[in-house]
């Protein structure tokens, strides 16, 4: 298949449309800046969601982990912020490079041993993941006692101003510019993986995995690369996210929110990017307009969440992709 | 769990020895606990994620009979009991058989479902806030080997866990559904073909895994007197990294992993930090998952094509 540009250019001209309209609403104060900063969260779980997606509805493997990359994510980027004393969207960005990188390599320490292992097993595992990341988070001011003087001292500091249990302050860098751009990058980098042979590998071994082992894909590689790159995206949204809300605790990261998450990606459609966006805007924005039922809240998701299983395991969309392509396709009614 | 207040002068060895016991009571719980996660999985292939929340039902259901019907505690634990074993089936029936067929991640999906329904219903219906579990009315402590003292509570606890397991494995090996039960968990395609009634032993696995569970309940909310929605959370987590650890789907490794587990979480909370004792829980089951997959007990079965 050859890449049409002139899709190319409608998406990206579309995106940039949509774009428009949200900042002309924010200059106009349409949108007010609780708005702006449920934009902002919406744009984070989007990339929390695509991302997931990528390890448990391409791969097939379910992680129930992610909310702690996006927590070492998210104290590596704030830790960093505070070591050069990032300023502006170039240190936001920065730092965000750094958190990807850190929840990467998390990723792979805990993805090489995890992913030797099959089924189940990595479900246990990264669930225990998130408690080891809660333990250290909160353990984080104590790690490095050592006196000043010590060579060690300027990172012993940077570690103690994360304050442990008492929660770490970061600097609000997050616009809703940046946000908007990092999660329209991540859709794009993750929708072209997919579509390229490496996705294909890891679609093939979410099918059969001895059969795609027998046809020469090399498991472990693929989902290792899936995890880590999966991982790395969940740490740019930590780093997006505490820059956002400018004040982090280990608990922000816990397991309820890991199944926040995969509850956005069962609902959505498990492997489809279409799903898992839709999914991640309705259930940001529903509870906030539902203040009211927000004791119901977790009980609705517990019941969407078995009953999706039991009567549509694919999820709402299951593997459907919106494109605009095929859209023109059928208008044109021919080739596009 | 569990950490006593010790009289002033005990030495390094009593202390210890003190510690030990402590985690052997704590860790009573968590084979009892442990037990269900095992034989459900030995028997259906499935981690059911609400284990840990039947523990926190058994104790609203002794709770609410002792405070306000004024029902004796221990008939309320047997009260307990039986209803979570109808529990246990419900959520089997309604939730899990449909799904006997699909994939594991499906089921395992489901299972965190019914888990964060159990959860989150009984917050909706009893608001969040901890409530006072009645007292077993055991109290004081009794000196042991010199000078080590030893709660009441700790020495019920872990003589009315090695009773329940004593009876759970001579159900399991003399009795015809204790039979049927191992049958099952060997090949349920080739017991049915023996006659065996499949979908009730499934059924009464459940309901035993919860009893136990309810049994659990009783002990674990008598050492910390609280209940509150979400305290299945964290001890069904700790218990099933016993189950794992000792090798899942294997009755003796539940009690065995739950014992081990119970100790080390217990010397780390006295020697190390209470604040590490997660990250020494679950880096046990990290590193015991890398060496021995099967748990310790366990026997390496090869996937076959």
């Amino acid at each position: 298949m050859k890449p049409n540009f002139k899709m190319y250019f409608i998406n990206a001209g579309l995106l940039l449309v949509v774009f428009a309209v949200i900042s002309v609403l924010l200059q106009l104060r349409v949108f007010n800046p609780f708005h702006e900063h449920l934009i902002i969260l919406v744009c984070i779980n989007i990339i929390l969601a695509v991302s997931l997606n990528l390890s448990a509805g391409f791969l097939g493997q379910l992680v129930l982990g992610h909310a702690a990359f996006m927590s070492v994510g998210a104290y590596a980027a704030a830790i960093f912020a505070n070591a050069i004393g990032a300023t502006g969207t170039p240190g936001l960005l920065a730092a965000l490079v750094v958190g990807g990188l850190a929840a990467a390599v998390s990723g792979i320490i805990i993805g090489v041993p995890a992913l030797r292992l099959r089924g189940d097993y990595i479900a246990i595992i990264t669930l225990a993941f998130v408690f080891i990341v809660q333990s250290l988070m909160l353990n984080l001011n104590n790690i490095l006692n050592v006196s000043e003087g010590s060579f060690l001292y300027p990172l012993a500091s940077l570690l103690n101003a994360t304050g442990g249990a008492q929660g770490m302050t970061v600097s609000r860098l997050t616009t809703f510019e940046a946000a908007f751009f990092v999660m329209v990058i991540t859709v794009a980098v993750l929708v072209c993986l997919v579509r390229s042979r490496h996705g294909r590998a890891m679609i093939a071994i979410r099918e059969d995995e001895i059969a795609a082992e027998a046809s020469g894909i090399s498991t472990v590689y693929y989902k290792i690369l899936g995890f880590t790159i999966s991982a790395f995206f969940a740490g740019v949204a930590g780093g997006l996210f505490a820059h956002q809300v400018f004040f982090i605790e280990p608990l922000d990261f816990d397991f309820v929110f890991s199944i926040e998450l995969l509850v956005i990606v069962v609902l959505g459609g498990m492997g489809s990017f279409t799903g898992a966006i839709i999914a991640a805007i309705v259930l940001t924005l529903l509870p906030e307009f539902l203040r009211e039922f927000q004791l119901w809240r977790m009980l609705v998701y517990a019941v969407l969440l078995i009953a999706m299983m039991i009567f549509r395991p694919k999820g709402l969309m299951g593997s459907y992709e919106f494109s605009v392509q095929n859209i023109l396709k059928k208008f044109r009614g021919g080739r596009a | 769990m569990c950490l006593q207040v010790l009289p002033p002068r005990t030495s390094i060895m009593e202390l210890f020895i003190a510690q030990l016991i402590n985690g052997l009571s704590a860790g009573s719980i968590y084979a009892l606990v442990a037990l269900g996660y095992t034989m459900v999985y030995g028997i259906v292939k499935l981690i059911n994620f609400a284990h840990g929340d039947v523990i926190m039902v058994g104790s609203y259901i002794i709770y609410f009979l002792a405070r306000y019907a004024g029902v004796p505690f221990l008939l309320a634990v047997f009260l307990a009991m039986v209803g979570c074993a109808i529990l246990g089936v419900l959520m089997e029936k309604v939730a899990y058989k449909p799904l006997r067929n699909a994939t594991r991640l499906s089921a395992l999906i489901t299972a965190i479902g019914v888990s964060l329904f159990l959860q989150n219903a009984f917050m909706v219906a009893f608001r969040p806030d901890p409530r006072p579990f009645p007292s077993l009315g055991v109290e004081g402590s009794v000196t042991l080997f010199g000078d080590v003292t030893v709660s009441w509570l700790a020495i019920i606890t872990i003589s009315v866990s090695a009773l329940m397991m004593l009876l759970l494995h001579l159900f399991v090996k003399k009795t015809k559904m204790g039979k049927a039960m191992r049958a099952v968990s060997e090949d349920s395609g080739a017991a049915s073909l023996m006659g065996v009634n499949v979908n009730n032993t499934i059924a009464v696995t459940f309901a035993i895994g919860s009893a136990l569970a309810a049994v659990g309940s009783a002990l674990y909310a008598s050492t910390f007197p609280l209940v509150e929605p979400f305290m299945g959370l964290q001890m069904g987590l700790t218990a099933f990294v016993a189950a794992v650890l000792g090798g899942i789907g294997i009755i003796p490794g539940a009690m065995l992993g739950g014992l081990l587990l119970g100790v080390i979480e217990s010397l780390t909370r006295a020697y190390v930090s209470t604040l590490w004792s997660d990250a020494v829980v679950f880096g046990i089951l990290i590193l015991v998952l890398l060496i021995k997959p099967s748990g310790l007990l366990g026997k390496t079965v090869r996937e076959k094509v």
